[in-house]
């Protein structure tokens, strides 16, 4: 078990290249603590699998350093890292048994069969694929054939760390949510360094206690889920991260305060810019309430989406759309409303980073 | 219930009329043959499976199917491995995989008599490259026109250079279809390079393989012109396969009852050896 710090890390898959588009990677200086449990979250194409396999050691960066604790190990080759990773698609090992499948990586690092026997077992009782021990992993469905992949890639005991690449896209709906489970159970028991890749925020959320957020081959944010909801420290977090994302309007920035379509907003504390220009203002729907009286911006709806346990209410106010979230009464469409901002969750960003801190504290 | 729909019979007659014309019926002359005495003008007298008979009890003919299994053995275990390894060995992508494989298909483009030609020349004592190299630069007596076993070394490797990139270019099929991550996984489970060999590639290339080998088993199990050409069967009668020896019963004697039935003997064996490998080779693919 170590601490892995990546630094000053660059990839790039041409062997020239030239400017910064030419890199997977831009630029990456991160530390993931022993034990932590991570969500690695972004878009498709934005370097989470590169990122992995740099940390796997099947991929050589092109510049920076690999670290776990003190040790250099950025010219070592996967076999002496010490580290596991499961990939999206299944793999397994088509002619063997499962259970010889899941002692695969124990075996060929040379350990007692006693020792294998225990793990495998072990292994096998928290996936709950004991019953299939014995046959020959060919015969199975995508799901369990994905369980057994993601068994190899838990059974070795002493790992730096476990990396999940999209583990379960081939995996039905309801038997995600139970495998996510036992991975957050199992962290918790075993207390490996985890790493989970995924596109899917919920996904993230619900398995990490830090998500890493990245965007065209850098790291937006590394955050707690709360971190991320409440304070996006990038318009891109508030966009990709909630369900509607963040609404982020325009507004004008003058004496330290901001103007929506000529209204003031209030911040949640100083503007944290200095001098007068256009910036942007950012509210999560959930802490935009809709009257047909009281103060605020004036807005006319455009449509009202019922989701179930909560109703989104799409307005439009100075050319600009606003969501937001209701619980029980909703207006209907057409109707004008008047739109008020929580202050303590309005934000204002700058070239689309964070500028805004709250009343009283750092930022 | 379905109501029964005739038209099927438009889609089905062509092909039972071609297999027909091109199998069936030539097969059943050949039966008719097998069983009949013929003394020319056209007159049959009914034989029976003497025929049969006789030419399961001669001697001459267990030599040359002995023959004919050492011969399709040897290419079989040759070929196989040599063409694996080289498949193995070739790049999988880049500016050399195109070249590799237009050179690997060149040997098969060739005409079988031209392949026979041009290895007896090339093997010739006094002017074929080899043959000359081999008596007079290496001072080792090499003529495949006197001595059988250096015959029957020149047939092997001539099949083995003619058909080897068969087994290379099916296995290189099989071998570019296993997706990297199974590699990526191997790695990362600490998967040594004979354990990669044995548990990704040869099972993900245990289909073609098995196309391969068959196809290799019955072209090698029939095969008639190139050592036909090369040796014409000799020295004596140390090269004369089953095809051969079945020409000169056929043409040679216009032994046309023996030679018939022995055609059908030799499919018979052809088609058994086939189902039987085939058979034992997709055995364990059902079985949980
Ligand atoms: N082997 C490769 N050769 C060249 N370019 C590659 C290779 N693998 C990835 N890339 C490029 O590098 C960038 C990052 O790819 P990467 O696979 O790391 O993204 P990702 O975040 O894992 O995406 P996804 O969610 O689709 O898996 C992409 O633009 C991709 O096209
Ligand atoms: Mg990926």
């Amino acid at each position: 078990m170590a601490q892995i710090t990546l630094s000053n890390l660059r990839h790039s898959y041409r062997p020239d290249p030239a400017g910064d588009d030419d890199y997977a990677l831009k630029k990456i200086d991160l530390t993931w603590e022993d034990g932590g449990a991570y969500a690695l979250l972004g878009p498709s194409g934005c370097g989470k699998s590169t990122l992995l396999n740099i940390i796997s050691g099947l991929l050589v960066p092109s510049e920076g350093k690999i670290l776990f604790d003190d040790q250099d190990v950025t010219a070592l080759p996967p076999a002496k890292r010490n580290i596991a990773q499961v990939f999206q698609f299944p793999v397994i090992y088509d002619t063997m048994t499962v259970y010889d499948n899941l002692a695969f990586p124990l075996r060929n690092r040379g350990r007692d069969e006693a020792i294998v026997k225990q793990r495998v077992t072990a292994i096998a009782e928290m996936l709950e694929v004991t019953g299939m021990l014995s046959t020959r992993a060919s015969n199975l469905s995508p799901d369990n054939k994905q369980k057994i992949s993601m068994g190899r890639g838990l059974v070795r005991e002493d790992v730096n760390v476990v990396m999940f690449d999209e583990p379960l896209t081939v995996i039905d709906p309801h038997l995600k949510w139970k495998l996510r489970s036992k991975l957050k159970e199992l962290h918790q028991r075993v207390r490996a360094t985890m790493i989970y890749v995924t596109h899917d925020q919920t996904e993230a959320l619900t398995f990490a206690d830090q998500v890493v957020v990245m965007q065209d081959g850098e790291i937006v944010q590394i955050g707690t889920p709360v971190d991320l909801f409440e304070r996006p420290a990038h318009t891109f977090v508030g966009h990709f991260i909630g369900s509607p994302g963040m609404n982020v309007l325009p507004c004008e920035v003058r004496g330290g305060a901001a103007f929506f379509g000529g209204e003031q907003v209030t911040l949640e504390g100083p503007s944290g810019i200095a001098g007068d220009g256009k910036a942007e203002v950012g509210i999560r729907p959930e802490f935009v309430s809709v009257s047909r009286t009281g103060g605020g911006i004036a807005a006319h709806v455009r449509k009202v989406a019922d989701i179930g346990r909560h109703k989104v209410v799409e307005a439009i106010a100075h050319d600009s759309r606003i969501h937001a979230i209701l619980e029980g009464d909703a207006p209907n469409a057409g109707d004008a409303v008047m739109l008020d901002f929580k202050q303590s969750q309005t934000r204002l960003y700058k070239d689309g980073w964070l500028a805004s801190r709250p009343e009283g504290g750092a930022r | 219930m379905k109501k029964l729909n005739q038209r099927a019979w438009l889609f089905v007659t062509p092909v039972l009329l071609l297999v027909a014309f091109n199998a069936l019926i030539p097969m059943m002359t050949v039966v008719n043959y097998s069983v009949q005495e013929t003394f020319g003008d056209n007159l049959f007298f009914w034989q029976g499976i003497d025929w049969f008979e006789q030419v399961l009890t001669s001697e001459r003919f267990h030599k040359a199917l002995g023959r004919q299994f050492l011969f399709t053995f040897l290419i079989l275990i040759i070929e196989v491995p040599l063409g694996v390894a080289i498949a193995l060995a070739m790049p999988r992508q880049g500016f050399w995989v195109p070249f590799c494989l237009v050179t690997m298909a060149l040997p098969m483009l060739i005409p079988w008599n031209v392949v026979g030609a041009m290895w007896n020349i090339f093997t010739l004592p006094d002017i074929g490259l080899l043959g000359y190299f081999m008596n007079h630069t290496l001072g080792i007596s090499y003529d495949m026109t006197q001595n059988p076993l250096a015959a029957w070394v020149t047939i092997v490797i001539m099949d083995v250079w003619h058909w080897t990139s068969l087994v290379v270019l099916l296995a290189y099929a099989g071998l570019v279809s296993i997706p990297n991550a199974y590699y990526q996984a191997a790695e990362i489970d600490g998967a040594s390079n004979w354990a990669v060999f044995r548990y990704i590639q040869l099972p993900k290339m245990k289909t073609v393989l098995t196309i391969a080998i068959l196809l290799r088993f019955m072209d090698s199990f029939n095969i008639y012109t190139e050592p036909f050409v090369l040796t014409g069967g000799g020295p004596g009668n140390s090269t004369t396969l089953l095809s051969i020896d079945l020409v000169k019963i056929a043409l040679g004697q216009f032994d046309l009852g023996p030679a018939a039935a022995m055609s059908l003997i030799y499919f018979a064996i052809t088609l058994l050896a086939s189902w039987l490998f085939y058979t034992l080779m997709t055995m364990n693919d059902n079985k949980s």
